[in-house]
């Protein structure tokens, strides 16, 4: 394949195999045998010889310039092999290359507490630890800017001095339609101000790094990360190595979300120290580091107005949002943009506008978590829509239906969305929890509540400009008759090497298990963006699609030839060649991949996909950002039991039906939906990235004390930061809606973030529904639901 | 990349740790400060343990000390002295996945696979219990018993399903033996955990 294909091209023109097999069977993940027999590697179970371990020595301030620092007593002690400083690598990176904020080790100021300020490499992590106390650091404290509103209000007082505009970061404000005169003309004019807080990833492998600067010099990179691409571009930037000079190779990777997809700095630490010593470095975080490096949620401080129609349909969108984007730009710029971008969809409307702001402050880094940069808004605005249909009287989910986009349609800011399945997943949510019978009849303290929304299957761009495609699979059929793939995919626990599998397979005629998929290595696959934005069973499934039916094409023809017939009687399936309309004439798989590699060489094809470029996003300025070339859609319905004595809530059921095309492994499907809505829930009712301030309160009722305790995290264990246990994990039930869509392989489109995002407001909902309060300020705790009730006895709703 | 490593300890006694690491004799000699964790992952290569916080918050570290859950980065090493530790590489016979690891594949209870291997460790001793206190694995019961383990993938639903699975698998089986008139529910083949546990 010359050519990179767009996903439309590739069921047109390649040879089809004539059924389906493999596809959408009940298998589980290809490889995880491997995770239950403590065979798998993740990275910090490589060890080479002669290897040394690092530690990073870390701010103590959140706002702070460096004065001086001494390393000489970390060098003089015994067992340190080296020490490295910022300006030894002082190039500014970014993994948005517009946006280049960060330095790997900090040279002139620290911007939070946890911030980089020098490495040691020493026999083992306890003298590493050692010597980074030996460090001296003379500090020149700086007032800290922990809030938005401060950093705001103190444009004097720069986090990055060469800033253009005081401390914001990026500013976007777009206009669809007449939004004033549709608000003017509105029936119903719903107003809210929101809060979203900060939550994290919470995988559970902490993020490491093994380096190794070889004696042919090359520089190889084993890290945690879920783009081993672009981390391979910013090490070279940094370094100042060619690319060809490094090697970066992710191995299994325990969990990403979001916190991985980006460069940080314990694989600049870990590289450069491997430089200077020669010797092999693994550097691992610790617990608190991983809550420090964070790129969690942002926190949005959101102010909605939604016009309405008298019958329920939506006429305007006013939001205004402020995004808190700690200490790094990270992603920001794309939130900034996604945070009103991605807001039409699944509904249609003719006017909006979104102004949204993103500020520095001193703490650690926003960035992209499951749902980037869409759940805030999407959480702002079906509860705008719970609101509605409570004051028009509707049922909330025909108030829904009402709005649906429809199909093969463009939203008001000319986002392209082909297949949707949102009716089906209200429909499925609907009957599946009992809502008609069952709404309005429970008793008071228990109550259900829907939310609906919509989510991009990878982002039409590269995040540097380029015409290279998004993605390549290079297939090799063995003459053992098994299939190797080769791609830069990242496997991060979402199962992407099982879904190569199963479309070789599929288009094979092998097994899933004959299929051996070597992914994210730079030297030996072909370059693959990485798993950020649910870009990678679209992308790398036509991809590996393209290569896999050009291969299978070539296989038939060889056995039809061997037999007399044409290519279409020929079908590869369960490790046979076989006849279609006499299944008595048959050879092993094994036998006909021989045939074809007599006939044609060796049977080695590459696929590309490349987003198509036409009619799939506006030519206004943004108008690139938060295009995808398919959408999925989701439909939630929660059931919450609320405690009006201690304000407790119990999230009892989540229902979730989500469109995601075609599921290719209903399996993994069903786990990605349940994941999501697990995490969902989590930050509803119990997960907060809260870094504590001295000056204003941060929650509420939440009262940091003291002078001292700026930028501090209240929570920096697995024991403070309240991920849910089993026992805290609500029933979840998980339904698979098919519309398959035609950019994505067999249909496919996105399953991995979408489920999450509308779990959120359908919790907040079913709580309105339960007590008749309303929580616009998240997170729900007990403190704020007591607040609640209190003002609506005392009959002064908040 | 064997797994195996012992950074030197300039300045620290070494101490002699001779155990029962999955049925095999295991001697190591170790920092006296080490964990069990530390023990296991960089003394013996045994990396399926794995660390997810070091500070007992996570359960990604649960081996089983004696018949019982614990948590190997909250076991100092020497502690584990003349014990009987089983690690996730020790589930499974005769290079046959054990039911459990059967069932987690087979039902996609595993996403990212790090939480896997201590899930799997605390699944087992509770599967051990039912056998042996003769009461029956239900989803509540797997439930409590996994409350120490967090999941950041799965949303515990297919683990739970999993462990539900493969109890009654286990059960199963152990019945067939019984009828078979081969042996006891303790001692037969199925409760591997129970025997390289040490607690018969």
């Amino acid at each position: 394949m010359s050519q990179p294909l767009d996903s439309k091209d590739v069921s047109s023109e390649l040879p089809q195999q004539p059924s389906r097999h493999i596809l959408g069977g009940r298998h589980g993940k290809a490889d995880s045998l491997d995770a239950m027999t403590g065979v798998a590697r993740y990275t910090d179970d490589i060890s080479l010889p002669r290897m040394l371990h690092a530690k990073i020595l870390r701010s103590p301030h959140a706002h702070a310039e460096i004065v001086r620092i001494d390393v000489s007593a970390a060098e003089a002690l015994d067992g340190v092999h080296a020490v490295v400083v910022g300006r030894e690598m002082p190039t500014c990176y970014g993994v948005i290359p517009w946006t280049p904020d960060e330095q790997a080790l900090a040279t002139d100021k620290v911007r939070y507490v946890g911030d980089a300020v020098a490495a040691v490499a020493a026999i083992s992590e306890e003298i590493a630890n050692l010597a980074c106390q030996l460090i001296e650091v003379e500090y020149k404290v700086l007032p800290a800017l922990i809030t938005p509103e401060a950093a705001l209000q103190h444009p004097e007082i720069k986090i990055h001095p060469n800033n253009k505009h005081g401390n914001i970061t990026k500013s976007v404000q777009l206009a669809f339609g007449d939004v004033d005169g549709q608000l003017e003309a509105a029936d119903l004019v719903v107003e809210g101000h929101y809060q979203f807080h900060g939550t994290t990833h919470g995988a559970l492998e902490p993020h490491c790094a093994v380096a190794y600067f070889d004696t042919r010099q090359l520089l190889t990179v084993w890290s945690s990360t879920q783009v081993p691409h672009y981390l391979h571009r910013e090490l070279a930037k940094v370094l100042g190595l060619p690319t060809y000079q490094i090697r970066v190779i992710q191995p299994l990777v325990g969990g990403g979300f979001g916190g991985k997809s980006e460069p940080f700095d314990l694989e600049f630490a870990a590289a450069l120290l491997s430089i200077r010593t020669g010797r092999p470095v693994k550097l691992l975080y610790t617990r608190e580091e991983v809550f420090l490096a964070h790129r969690g949620r942002h926190p949005f401080d959101m102010n909605y107005r939604t016009g309405f129609s008298k019958d329920g349909k939506i006429l305007a969108v006013d939001a205004r949002s402020i995004l808190d984007g700690g200490a790094y730009s990270s992603f920001g710029l794309v939130t900034t943009y996604y945070s009103g971008q991605l807001l039409g969809s699944p509904y249609a409307f003719d006017s909006y506008r979104f102004d949204s702001t993103r500020v520095y402050t001193n703490k650690p880094a926003c960035g992209p978590k499951r749902g980037h940069g869409s759940v805030q808004p999407r959480f702002a605005m079906e509860v705008q829509l719970d609101k509605a249909a409570v004051a028009l009287g509707l049922d909330p989910i025909e108030l829904r239906r009402r709005n649906f986009i429809g199909e093969n349609t463009t939203t008001i800011n000319e986002f392209h969305v082909g297949s949707s399945g949102f009716l089906e997943c209200l429909d499925s949510v609907e009957q599946a929890s009992g809502w008609k019978q069952r709404r309005g009849r429970l008793p008071r303290g228990r109550g259900l509540g829907v939310a609906g929304s919509t989510y991009i299957s990878g982002t039409n761009y590269c995040i540097y400009p380029t015409e290279l495609p998004q993605s390549g699979v290079q297939i090799c059929l063995d003459r053992s008759g098994r299939v190797r793939v080769f791609a830069g995919t990242s496997d991060i626990g979402q199962g992407s090497s099982t879904m190569l599998s199963v479309i070789a397979a599929e288009e094979l005629g092998v097994e899933i298990d004959d299929v051996r998929v070597i992914a994210a290595d730079s030297d030996l696959c072909p370059v693959d963006l990485g798993a950020y934005s649910s870009r990678i069973t679209l992308m790398a499934g036509n991809a590996c699609l393209s290569a896999a039916k050009d291969l299978g094409g070539k296989v038939r023809d060889a056995v039809a030839k061997s037999w007399g017939c044409s290519r279409r009687e020929v079908l590869l399936a369960g490790r046979r060649a076989q006849r279609l309309d006499d299944p008595s004439v048959w050879m092993s798989i094994q036998d006909a991949f021989v045939l074809a590699e007599i006939a044609y060489g060796t049977m080695g094809s590459t696929g590309s996909y490349q987003t198509p470029r036409q009619e799939v996003h506006g030519e206004y300025r943004g108008g690139t950002i938060g295009a995808s070339p398919a959408y999925s859609f989701t439909a939630h319905i929660a059931e919450v039991e609320v405690d009006e004595e201690t304000g407790e809530i119990e999230i009892l059921h989540v229902w979730c039906a989500h469109d995601c095309g075609k599921a290719l492994s209903p399996v993994l499907v069903e786990g990605q939906i349940e994941g999501s809505v697990y995490m969902g829930a989590a930050e509803v009712v119990l997960e907060h990235h809260h870094v504590m301030d001295s000056g204003l309160k941060a929650d509420g009722s939440q009262r940091d004390s003291g002078p001292g305790v700026e930028g501090l995290l209240a929570a920096s264990s697995l024991l403070d930061y309240r991920m849910p246990t089993t026992l805290d994990t609500p029933q979840l039930h998980a339904m698979i809606v098919e519309k398959p869509d035609p950019r994505g392989p067999y249909g496919a489109k996105e399953a991995g973030e979408g489920p999450l995002h509308s779990a959120i407001p359908a919790i907040v909902n079913a709580i309105y529904d339960a007590i008749g309060v309303r929580i616009d300020q998240l997170p729900a705790t007990p403190s704020k639901i007591l607040a609640a009730l209190r003002a609506q006895r005392s009959g002064n709703p908040l | 990349m064997d797994g195996r490593e012992t950074p030197p300890h300039p300045g620290r006694q070494l101490e002699l740790v001779e155990f029962t690491c999955n049925g095999e004799p295991a001697a190591v000699a170790v920092p006296s400060h080490w964990t069990l964790l530390e023990m296991l992952r960089y003394g013996l290569g045994l990396t399926g343990t794995k660390q997810g916080c070091d500070k007992g918050d996570c359960g990604t570290c649960t081996i089983i000390l004696d018949g019982q859950p614990a948590l190997a980065c909250l076991t100092l090493a020497l502690s584990a002295r003349g014990r009987f530790v089983q690690t996730v590489e020790g589930l499974g016979v005769g290079g046959q996945p054990h039911p459990l690891q059967a069932a987690f594949a087979r039902l996609g209870a595993a996403q990212c696979g790090f939480c896997t291997p201590g899930m799997l460790m605390s699944a087992s001793a509770h599967i051990e219990d039912a056998v042996v206190q003769g009461f029956a694995v239900t989803a509540e019961s797997v439930s409590q018993a996994l409350a120490g383990n967090l999941c950041r993938c799965t949303g515990y639903t297919k683990i739970v399903q999993a462990v539900v699975e493969a109890a009654k698998e286990i059960a199963r089986d152990s019945r067939a033996v019984d009828e078979a008139g081969m042996g006891s529910l303790a001692d037969s083949d199925l409760s591997a955990a129970h025997q390289v546990g040490g607690r018969s």
